[in-house]
């Protein structure tokens, strides 16, 4: 604990309330109490801290140490409307300070041009609500480049040839390379494809109060012990604490967006770690929840006066659900890569990012070579297909193969199909007594396309890059999601998106969204860099509509 | 200490006592374990004590599975008994025989049993997944996370357990040159 902290007592009537403090909620929240302003911000996770981090894959993966817990809050899952959905592990998110960023990957890609105006440029899609975004990459850039310098990236600008252009270069040096990502690399120059540094969000130098990477590996779903992942909670929530006007709230989960009879919010209900429901009133409030959470609570909180929930004249909360299409392949080389040290990603390509359309399909993704793995998962999931579970021959494949295998990550994009949704089961509940999230989801035919054509791709490359033997998880629709994209989506008319440029809800003046479900478009799967970036945007317009006094009371 | 050098699981069983586990039902599960992961010139279930984690497990985190272990493992017994005449329990059937077990156990062949205290029924593959999932956690686990004594897991996987690394890692990263840009002409579309 540092200093004495500002905590506010839930009838004062503090500037802002804002529900999560993950990579969206954190950096409004920084900006917002830089700017003057009094800010909340609940958090339904605990505030965990680097010292209560571990390497414990038990406590992390099984016991959901720092994502939301299926036992206490289930979801379900059904691929059509129609069906009866079922009790199903379909939603992973952070529940933590810090969200999500806590455990991710820290894959952090701009988006590129392309990615706010493709409906333009491709055409209608039928059976889709593919549009453009009502903001461009150029409005987003200096916002892109804040990020990279606030809260730490390391990358090399301009070594992809791919890349969009950019006001200044990263503040730091790419990371160190690892073996898959040598292996990847000269497989795929000999291809023809640019491979170059992953840009992370992940320190290559230490910064005041934080240590360069130590490369030990237990990165993606864990959290970092030494504040080299430039997460939420290692950067922008310690600077809010900072200002001394903004306090964050752990152990509190949101489940009501109170309104008064003009219809303008006037606070949040929440439950405190005992279970005891408070309202903590505020002049506005922003939902930074993530994009499965966000529509929850706004559905969540329907009234006489919004029967479909707050903020849904448009009906469409909730929809347009976009996860990014994925798949995976592993190969197994002969020399050990130890592959398990460093961080996720060493080193990836864009040349799929728009692909062509005598392809006959939609989209684009990155390739990127990893070993995302710690040892049980590895144990559990990552030995060749046809391998003895148990005995002297699954002890071999362990033995041999653990330090031998990477993989590649396949990421795409996702159309926004509306059916694909969130919304709230009409019988399952949580340990709280509120309906459970409820997952509505099936992958287009385009999607699957996508994956199979770039899981082909990867496999092409183990095969160049002379893996002993090399696989790939079979490719089916998902049902099992951790980017949860477009569900409150962004646009101009409020009869066909839920949120302006402002991020403001059409229905609501005085409420604000924004995370991943503010996103048009998917991208081609890296979400968290773009929600940053919208965040800091976001910050800077919701701060110029309260000082020119449009956020009255 | 000569006597854990020579029989280190009944060494050990002797000077650590267990939690929930009867001294009888860890002998069978440690025989289990040990034949998911085999002792041989590396070490395997036994020498990182999985017996003492998955009682702790049952103890703590996985209470819900204690009835399925009680229950399983007089399943496994009898089977023994069944498919070995002569053969009273798993733990003394010869390392053959205890791999004939175990795969019909996986193949859910055993004979069924009856409820479960609370109610649900057994399912014989059900205990041999649970055990199997148990195992492999008690032998790769952090040591933080209760299994993996003396990193005996790690060993066997080759994870050295240092917090930090420099590279090179390993074989492929070594003679890296660093990464060269590409020719100006290459690029967009």
């Amino acid at each position: 604990m540092s200093q004495a902290k500002v905590s506010y007592r839930p009838s004062e009537e503090v500037d802002f309330l804002i529900v999560g403090s993950g990579a969206a909620g954190g950096v409004l929240a920084k900006e917002l109490s830089a700017n003057g302003f009094r800010v909340v911000v609940l958090e339904q996770g605990p505030y965990l801290t680097e010292t209560d981090f571990t390497h414990d894959e038990i406590k992390v993966s099984n016991q959901h140490l720092l994502t939301n817990n299926p036992h206490t809050q289930p979801t379900t899952f059904r691929k059509t409307l129609e069906e009866k959905a079922h009790i199903q592990h379909s939603v992973m998110y952070g529940r933590c300070v810090g969200g999500s960023s806590v455990h991710f990957t820290a894959n952090f890609w701009r988006f590129h041009e392309i990615d706010f105006i493709e409906r333009s440029k491709v055409g209608e899609i039928p059976g889709t609500g593919f549009v453009d975004w009502p903001i461009r990459y150029a409005d987003l850039e200096p916002y892109y480049t804040k990020v990279e310098w606030e809260i730490g990236v390391s990358g090399l600008a301009g070594a992809s040839p791919f890349d969009p252009p950019r006001s200044k270069p990263y503040p730091m040096p790419p990371l160190p390379v690892k073996g898959s990502g040598v292996i990847f690399e000269r497989a795929s120059r000999k291809l023809g494809y640019h491979p170059f540094p992953a840009p992370m969000a992940i320190l290559s130098q230490p910064r005041p109060g934080r240590s360069a990477c130590v490369n030990c590996g237990f990165c993606l779903g864990f959290g970092c012990e030494v504040g080299a992942k430039s997460t939420a909670l290692s950067t922008v929530i310690r600077m809010a604490e900072k200002t001394g006007r903004c306090e964050i709230r752990p152990n509190s989960y949101a489940h009501k967006i109170a309104t008064d009879k003009t219809g303008r919010a006037t606070g949040v209900v929440y439950f405190d770690d005992k279970k005891n429901a408070r309202l903590q009133r505020a002049k506005a409030v922003v939902v930074c929840a993530n994009g499965a959470e966000t529509p929850r609570l706004l559905l969540l909180s329907a009234t006489n006066q919004f029967p479909n929930g707050l903020a849904n004249s448009s009906g469409l909360v909730g929809k347009y659900l976009m996860p990014n299409s994925a798949a995976i392949a592993y190969g197994v080389f002969e020399e050990p890569l130890n592959d398990y040290k460093g961080f996720a990603v060493s080193r990836m390509f864009h040349d799929f990012y728009e692909l062509d359309q005598k392809l006959g399909i939609y989209g684009g993704g990155g390739l990127d070579a990893r070993f995302g793995l710690t040892p049980i998962g590895f144990a559990t999931g990552a030995l060749p297909p046809g391998t003895p579970r148990w005995g002297t021959d699954f002890k071999k494949a362990l033995h041999e193969n653990y330090t031998r295998t990477m993989q590649i990550f396949c990421h795409g994009s996702s159309l926004p199909v509306e059916s694909n949704s969130f919304s709230l089961d009409p019988e399952v509940k949580d340990a709280w007594g509120l309906p459970a999230l409820r997952m509505t989801y099936q992958d287009s035919a385009n999607d699957l396309k996508l994956v199979n054509w770039m899981k082909d791709r990867a496999m092409e490359i183990l095969d160049v890059a002379g893996a002993k033997s090399k696989w790939h998880q079979p490719i089916a629709s998902q049902q099992f999601a951790v980017h949860f994209l477009g569900t409150c989506r962004m646009g101009k008319d409020p009869q066909s998106s839920v949120i302006n440029p402002d991020h403001r809800t059409h229905d609501v003046p005085n409420l604000f969204l924004c995370d991943g479900s503010s996103l048009v478009t998917s991208g081609r799967g890296q979400p968290t860099m773009t929600i940053q970036a919208l965040a800091y945007r976001a910050a800077d317009r919701i701060t110029a509509l309260a000082k020119k006094g449009d956020l009255p009371s | 200490m000569v006597a854990a050098a020579q029989h280190a699981h009944q060494a050990a069983a002797s000077k650590q006592s267990f939690e929930v586990l009867t001294p009888d039902q860890a002998k069978e599960v440690e025989a289990i374990a040990a034949r998911i992961i085999p002792t041989d010139e590396l070490p395997g279930a036994t020498e990182a004590g999985v017996v003492y984690f998955i009682d702790r497990a049952l103890k703590t985190f996985a209470s819900d599975a204690l009835p399925l272990y009680q229950t399983g493992l007089v399943a496994v017994n009898r089977a023994a008994a069944q498919m070995f005449p002569g053969v009273k329990s798993f733990s003394v059937a010869t390392p053959e025989q205890q791999d004939k077990i175990l795969t019909e156990g996986f193949a859910g062949e055993w004979p069924e049993l009856g409820p479960l205290g609370n109610g649900t029924r057994t399912y014989v593959p059900d205990f041999c997944q649970t055990v199997w999932l148990h195992t492999v956690w008690g032998f790769l686990v952090d040591p933080e996370g209760g299994g993996n004594r003396d990193f005996a897991g790690w060993k066997v996987i080759g994870h050295d357990p240092a917090h930090s690394f420099s590279p090179p890692f390993g074989y492929y990263d070594k003679d890296y040159p660093g990464w060269q840009p590409f020719p100006a002409e290459t690029g967009k579309k």
